[in-house]
């Protein structure tokens, strides 16, 4: 049973990861490496608020290894893209198993737009997809508020639409609207080089293809996990 | 319609403990993985994972 649940997800997430990485092929990534020029050429020389050992602005941090430009570094992202979306896979199959119920692929699609509201579209609404070299508040803060955004957005979204009580639901509806109200970190000051033409193309590029990979995904991993126990 | 949708599946051959069992596992080895490649702090992780990570709009740098 857990091996059916977890083959599915890792069947659905490697067939949405390849997906995605050729998606984000045409606009998501070449937007990236446009960015990356802009990038070190900030007139501050300390142009982020960070707290941790990342100070510098460049996306190669400090001395650590990184992928050398063209094949290996796309490699990478695909590889990057293959867990994220098995992991999102994984996080999907809990909430279909904890149902019970067999979903069929029609409605993991349904599943797979909450899967996007939770982790992509309300997220996004406090720190929108970020470019390198663009502005942003601290990096830890940032991280926490989206942990935070999407575990609460994911529970909300549950109990809205599968709790048996009204009450349940009111809650679902607080715990969706809670992380906007606390607020996500913002910088205090904007220095940034990049074109606000990029950062707005890469906003709607970046959120367009990840609703496209979460459409996907939810319709894949319904369709695997109820074809798995079906078998059994 | 979600009603409709509802009564219309066909409920799985299982226990609730089983279904419990298998959510959990999936639950944590989901959010391991999410959460190494979206958010570790390790500079070569970061490094590697960079393209995915503003692709997927994770905060990043």
């Amino acid at each position: 049973m857990i091996g059916r649940i977890f083959l599915a997800a890792l069947a659905a997430g490697l067939l949405a990861g390849v997906f995605v990485s050729g998606a984000q092929m045409l606009k998501v990534v070449p937007l990236i490496h446009m960015a990356e020029q802009y990038e070190g050429e900030s007139p501050n020389p300390a142009p982020h608020s960070h707290n941790s050992a990342s100070t510098d602005a460049h996306h190669h941090h400090g001395d650590a290894w990184a992928p050398g430009d063209g094949f290996e570094r796309m490699a990478f992202t695909v590889l990057t893209n293959i867990l994220a979306s098995v992991g999102f896979g994984l996080l999907l199959a809990a909430g279909m198993a904890l149902r019970g119920q067999l979903v069929g692929w029609r409605n993991g699609i349904i599943w797979g737009g909450c899967g996007y509201l939770a982790f992509s579209f309300l997220p996004a609404l406090g720190l929108p997809p970020e470019l390198p070299g663009m502005a942003a508040g601290d990096l830890a803060g940032r991280q926490t508020w989206w942990l935070m955004t999407a575990a609460s957005s994911a529970g909300g979204i549950a109990l809205i639409l599968l709790a048996p009580k009204w009450a349940f639901r009111v809650l679902g509806a607080a715990l969706l609207i809670m992380p906007h109200f606390v607020g996500a970190p913002h910088p205090h000051e904007f220095d940034s080089n990049v074109p606000a033409e990029l950062a707005a193309q890469y906003v709607t590029a970046s959120l367009v293809t990840a609703g496209l990979f979460w459409l996907l995904l939810g319709g894949l991993v319904a369709q695997f996990i109820d074809r798995g126990l079906s078998a059994e | 319609m979600m009603d409709q949708v509802q009564q219309a599946s066909i409920t799985t051959p299982l226990s609730l403990q089983q279904r419990v069992t298998a959510a959990l596992c999936a639950l944590m080895l989901g959010s391991f993985l999410v959460f190494g490649v979206g958010m570790a702090n390790s500079d070569t992780l970061h490094n590697a994972a960079h393209d995915g990570r503003h692709a997927f709009a994770f905060p990043c740098h």
